[in-house]
């Protein structure tokens, strides 16, 4: 608890900023607006318009806050489509949106970490792979996600795949990199020490790896998962892109940016922050049970 | 074929072992010949690099020889390792930090399918023998430095192979405790009439301990004396001030010294 303190003194001390850009960065229209009225804008008058524009170059953080509440709770609980009145989600809140998108990410996660510890158990077990694979990963990773985002979504398309599949593989393709490495780490933890012991037990392959490898990876696998899970949402929000803009996330911020409505693009943005933040936080938790339970208190 | 009641447990016939390194190769051990009888508590003494921790290693196939012969139980020491003939204890205890006490002794009879009950049944067993009892549930970093090793110790007796090899086990304890495990080691050797190898670097820690002590030098690593010590089975704290120790210690140092005096 006693690290609260400090991050609500930084959070205090971002918004301040964040407020006092939002005058000068707004201004602009605000005094537009003026003149062709003819009117003189006082101080007062400009901060109360910056801080309320329907278009800002800048949203001001209330407005960004009352257009998160507005696009969840506001729209499921009264909107017309919303989940209250129509027992679905409304493909106007951000809750659906987020949805989309986490569902997206979730599979890609999973894909991806299960891909990753599988490739870092061949890496550490096959000297063929060991020398082979890493240099691929590695490559994989240089190539801009936004170059290559929209060739899976079209060739996949052009075989008939659409919708979540190809999201999730882009989330995939970001989220076992980090796998892979951490948990070759992890899996080569164990010191020569230890790997004698277990030669003098006469232990198989598959017991070293149960009893020796696997356990000391713990705490490496759990650092790439955090790593992981938010590269995959930044790979379903990416995939959401070329797609036309239909739903998820990465579908509010094209047509956030299409039509002008910076208000709902920062929202989305928090949205896809909360989230990222939430399932690491998710992740966090887990690790901290698992290693509680294995006595390796973190 | 050799009758196997009287035969060494552990015959070593012109041992070499040469490492290949950057510097070129390493003479770890040359011509080692040793027998060690079964239930002798046999101590490998010398400066580092005389090859003592090697010629353990060998003994438990984690090193091979260049040339020459050895066996365990008149096997070769792959047979023997694979037949879990001998229980094998670190410079450092090497617990797993993740398992308990007792799920560390248990990880050696997890991994030789043991049934649950035997399992149980040897960790009780073993962690009375080493005196750590009360401390079955606790964690390994709950516990001092010395009980750790002696948890170690427990491990290595679990699966109750008749011989006992043990690489510096307290080099890294304080003189005090280190006493205190040399006497409950003997103790524990009465008790289970175990074949015993047994690194150090302490004269008197060797002297203490052993039937037969082993005087290694270094470059090439060898042995140059092999001491039968004259001392009874059942040794108290204070046979350390008896005449026949201190001679048997001066003869250690004397076997050092002049392997030493090659350089």
């Amino acid at each position: 608890m006693r690290n609260v303190l400090p991050v609500l003194t930084v959070t205090a001390c971002l918004i301040a900023l964040w407020y006092a850009a939002v005058v000068p960065m707004n201004q602009q229209w605000a005094q537009d607006q003026a003149r062709r009225a003819g009117q003189d804008l006082s101080f007062s008058a400009l901060v109360a318009d910056t801080m309320s524009q329907q278009r800002p170059r800048l949203p001001a953080p209330h407005q960004v806050a009352q257009e998160l509440w507005n696009s969840t709770v506001v729209e499921e609980m009264t909107g017309r489509r919303g989940f209250m009145n129509t027992g679905s989600l409304s493909n106007r809140s951000l809750i659906y949106h987020g949805w989309v998108t986490l569902s997206a990410t979730l599979l890609g996660f999973a894909i991806g970490s299960a891909l990753g510890i599988a490739l870092a158990v061949g890496i550490v077990h096959n000297r063929a792979m060991d020398a082979s694979v890493m240099p691929w990963a590695i490559a994989s990773q240089t190539i801009p996600i936004l170059a290559i985002a929209p060739m899976i979504i079209v060739v996949l398309n052009a075989v008939g795949i659409t919708g979540l599949i190809p999201k999730a593989i882009i989330s995939t393709y970001l989220s076992f990199f980090p796998v892979v490495v951490g948990m070759v780490k992890g899996l080569r933890a164990p010191d020569q020490m230890q790997l004698d012991l277990m030669k003098t037990y006469s232990a198989s392959g598959g017991q070293v790896f149960a009893k020796l490898r696997w356990p000391s990876a713990m705490p490496y696998l759990f650092a790439s998962l955090k790593v992981a899970i938010a590269a995959a949402l930044v790979g379903a929000i990416v995939a959401e892109l070329p797609t036309g803009a239909v739903a998820g996330l990465g579908a509010r911020l094209l047509s956030g940016s299409y039509y002008g409505q910076t208000v709902q693009i920062w929202s989305a943005l928090f949205a896809a922050a909360i989230l990222a933040a939430s399932m690491v936080a998710l992740i966090g938790l887990i690790q901290r049970v698992t290693l509680k339970r294995m006595g390796m208190a973190a | 074929m050799r009758d196997t009641t009287t035969a060494p447990v552990i015959s070593a016939q012109a041992l070499n072992l040469t490492f290949q390194t950057g510097d070129g190769p390493v003479h770890a051990l040359k011509d080692v010949t040793l027998d060690i009888a079964k239930g002798e508590f046999v101590s490998f003494i010398g400066p580092s690099g005389c090859g003592k921790t090697t010629f353990l290693r060998v003994i438990a196939d984690l090193e091979q020889p260049t040339s020459g012969t050895i066996t365990v139980n008149g096997m070769s020491p792959e047979a023997a390792r694979m037949a879990r003939a001998y229980g094998y204890v670190f410079q450092a205890a090497g617990l797993y930090p993740w398992r308990t006490i007792a799920g560390n002794v248990k990880l050696p009879l997890e991994i030789m399918g043991y049934s649950k009950a035997d399992q149980a049944a040897r960790v009780e067993k073993v962690l009375e023998l080493v005196e750590l009892s009360g401390f079955a549930r606790k964690f390994p970093w709950q516990l001092s430095g010395g009980m750790q090793q002696r948890a170690s110790i427990a491990r290595a007796l679990a699966f109750d192979a008749d011989i006992l090899l043990m690489d510096e086990p307290f080099g890294a304890l304080d003189e005090i405790v280190r006493d205190r495990l040399n006497e409950q080691l003997l103790a524990l050797w009465a008790r289970t009439e175990k074949t015993i190898g047994f690194v150090t670097h302490s004269i008197p820690e060797a002297v203490y301990l052993s039937t037969k002590i082993v005087v290694m030098s270094p470059r090439p690593g060898r042995i140059t004396d092999v001491i039968d010590s004259p001392l009874p089975r059942v040794r108290p704290l204070e046979i350390r001030d008896s005449p026949e120790f201190i001679e048997i210690a001066h003869r250690v140092r004397e076997g050092l010294r002049a392997g030493h005096l090659d350089d």
